[in-house]
């Protein structure tokens, strides 16, 4: 008899260590919570990030390819040299016209982006007279308002902002990787010096301080259009912008709503 | 510096065709051969304990003398199922934050739990209460560590009279029926980590939960019948052939479902071709055609299902020794196939850009945290684990007592 009652002790044990296991997880879960809003955002302290909602477009036609807001992006927020890792980048779209005799509208589409674009584009060796159209797409984080990201991250270290930042917590992260495999874009990287997830926080330390980010102060031909849509200003870019064009994002059939928003967008660009 | 950079360019080029996104153009995929192997190992322990289960729940007697083997070999393996994980990551030192501040919606978070609760709740609960009757004897019988550790797994429980006894079966009886959804849901899990991920075509499939499941049951089930017949011949004794024939047939039965939801997936991405089919196509013809078209396709599928659907109708006219032969070649096959399908899973995904127009090159290295010798000892370390079980749990020296699993049914109307 006695024995029995200590297997149903032994039992009771351990149900109420793993009850104990599992109210510690709740409570460390929200602290965690409050931690995704209110620390390691780079963000100075008398910044409220529900006081704002950012907002990025792009005019295509304007973008030239200089790449001077991807070298602007990797000197300003320290972003590891090498040709695999970009916050930001430019990619090249040449489209070939059809061949003769064919009944498409349009020939073969030629992507490329050497070294994100960040030195510019060399010279194309396609013949000219081959050459339907060419023009340039910039490309960085989506801000996707369902941002598939942070959806699967397991720890919560990448986290949607009230702002429409979507940020990482590199102290945070543990560098599965797994948010690198959800981004549809192709936006996030492992810093092979952290070991952490890296992208495009929009400069989050400039804009919460008042500035522009470094790629859209640098862009000579205005192609990168940025805004707070809770406070817009007088003959506001964003809003004429929106006002003026067609605009369109990026895979829009995955369902993530980007608020990175471009216009005069080619149905080739993915 | 900038002409450097772009020399990297010209020489990574060749890894590529056509364009991939500058931040996926690395040397190597982010997932690597330990994510290969993290879904081939938990697969093995979800097909086991399925395998045990047959003896516990569906009273399938004739596979008695497998079910302590299987159980051990799904322990052993889970023991080493997190092990590719842990090591792939980037802060392994920060792994805890997974089980203590989790994101409730991330499938690799929940899978933490999903781990957990197998592994405590199930596994070792289910192990405990089949083994500690016997724990008690042998601690009586055997002196040194042996009995030191026999001793301490009573945990102290040293009751065996037949209520008590008739009381472990119950309970045993109830975590396996427990147990059976909780292996459903701790591979179609792993399957979810990958079938929810919609940015990838490869991967973002409503099927890919379910066809995890259905082929972890077909290695497991293989590994179990390659465990056994190595086993027996370690130790020289006799096969039992209607247990091997029944394992057999549940293996060419989970063969054939898996085969038929399998083909309804490529069926469907074939007439669907949505977007995305065109790099699908080119994947499955050139670039995986080794691993998808022979590895997985001819040798794990194809040749086991035509041996061991033509033993079921031509049984009793093929001997012993051939029947034996085909088993072991069909274990191994299918062992080398679900191998083949993990891989093709997790490296085809990486194989292709995310803007559907450039493929990626990747040659497997020998050394290295990613490379195959560092894969073949994590594969190796369960092996050596379960070795080490069998020798104390399953020792010949120790008889095991009477009491089997399927007469539950007469210990429950004990009570």
């Amino acid at each position: 008899m006695k024995n029995t009652f200590s297997r149903r002790g032994l039992l009771t044990t351990l149900g109420a260590a793993a009850a104990g296991v599992l109210s510690f997880a709740a409570a460390r879960k929200a602290k965690a919570a409050i931690k995704t809003v209110f620390v390691r955002t780079n963000a100075p302290k008398d910044y409220n990030p529900y006081d704002h909602k950012w907002l990025m477009c792009f005019d295509v036609d304007k973008c030239i390819g200089c790449g001077l807001c991807v070298d602007a992006c990797k000197k300003e927020n320290h972003v590891p040299e090498g040709p695999t890792y970009f916050r930001n980048w430019i990619e090249r779209y040449i489209i070939k016209k059809p061949k003769p005799g064919s009944d498409a509208a349009r020939g073969e589409v030629i992507v490329d982006s050497p070294n994100g674009g960040r030195d510019g584009f060399p010279p194309t060796t396609i013949p000219r007279e081959e050459i339907l159209k060419s023009f340039f797409v910039p490309k960085l984080c989506n801000l996707c308002e369902h941002s598939p990201c942070t959806q699967v991250c397991p720890v919560g270290a990448t986290f949607d902002s009230p702002d429409g930042a979507v940020l990482v917590d590199p102290n945070y992260c543990i560098g599965c990787g797994f948010c690198i495999q959800a981004c549809p874009y192709g936006c996030r990287f492992l810093n092979p010096e952290t070991k952490t997830a890296e992208k495009c926080t929009l400069c989050y330390h400039r804009i919460t301080r008042g500035l522009k980010p470094a790629c859209v102060e640098i862009c000579p031909t205005e192609a990168r259009i940025f805004g707070d849509l809770k406070h817009p200003v007088e003959n506001d870019p964003i809003q004429n912008f929106i006002q003026k064009n067609k605009v369109n994002s990026l895979k829009p059939h995955l369902g993530t709503d980007p608020r990175v928003l471009y216009a005069n967008l080619d149905k080739e660009v993915r | 510096m900038a002409l450097d950079v772009t020399n990297v360019v010209v020489e990574a080029l060749p890894r590529f065709e056509g364009y991939v996104y500058p931040n996926e153009s690395g040397t190597h995929p982010l997932w690597g051969f330990l994510i290969v192997l993290y879904p081939y190992i938990t697969g093995l322990v979800a097909g086991a304990f399925i395998m045990a289960s047959l003896v516990r729940v569906f009273r399938v007697k004739p596979l008695e003398p497998v079910y302590r083997l299987s159980l051990l070999t799904a322990l052993a393996f889970m023991l080493c199922a997190t092990l590719p994980l842990l090591f792939h990551l980037g802060h392994p030192e920060r792994s805890f934050q997974i089980m203590i501040t989790p994101h409730l919606t991330s499938p690799m978070a929940i899978f933490g739990f999903v781990y957990a609760w197998y592994l405590m709740a199930v596994l070792l609960l289910e192990l405990w209460f089949d083994y500690r009757e016997d724990f008690v004897v042998w601690s009586q019988k055997t002196s040194g560590i042996p009995g030191i550790i026999y001793r301490a797994f009573t945990l102290g429980v040293t009751d065996i009279s037949e209520k008590a006894i008739a009381l472990d079966l119950k309970l045993g009886w109830i975590i396996s029926i427990v147990g059976i959804p909780s292996a459903f849901l701790l591979h179609g899990y792993v399957g979810f980590i990958f079938g929810s991920i919609k940015a990838n075509p490869w991967w973002g499939n409503v099927l890919m939960p379910i066809i995890f499941i259905l082929s972890a049951m077909v290695s497991g089930i293989a590994l179990c019948v390659f465990n056994y017949m190595f086993l027996t011949w370690v130790r020289r004794r006799k096969l039992d052939m209607r247990c091997l024939d029944v394992m057999g047939m549940y293996l060419f039965y989970a063969l054939v479902i898996d085969f038929t939801v399998e083909a309804l997936d490529w069926i469907h991405r074939v007439y669907s071709a949505e977007e995305g089919f065109h790099v699908i196509e080119y994947m499955a013809k050139e670039k995986l055609f080794y691993t998808l078209s022979i590895g997985q396709v001819l040798v794990g599928t194809l040749i086991p299902l035509v041996l061991l659907g033509s033993l079921q109708i031509i049984r009793k006219y093929v001997s012993d020794a051939a029947r034996k032969r085909i088993y072991f070649t069909c274990a191994s096959c299918i062992l080398v196939g679900v191998f083949a399908m993990r891989w093709n899973v997790v490296m085809g995904g990486q194989f292709f850009s995310k803007s559907l127009r450039g493929v990626m090159s990747y040659k497997l290295e020998f050394a290295g945290a990613e490379g195959w010798l560092m894969g073949l000892v994590l594969l190796s370390l369960p092996f050596i684990i379960l070795t080490v079980m069998i020798k104390l749990f399953l020792s010949e020296r120790l008889p095991t007592t009477g009491h089997v699993p399927h007469r539950v049914d007469d210990a429950v109307s004990e009570i």
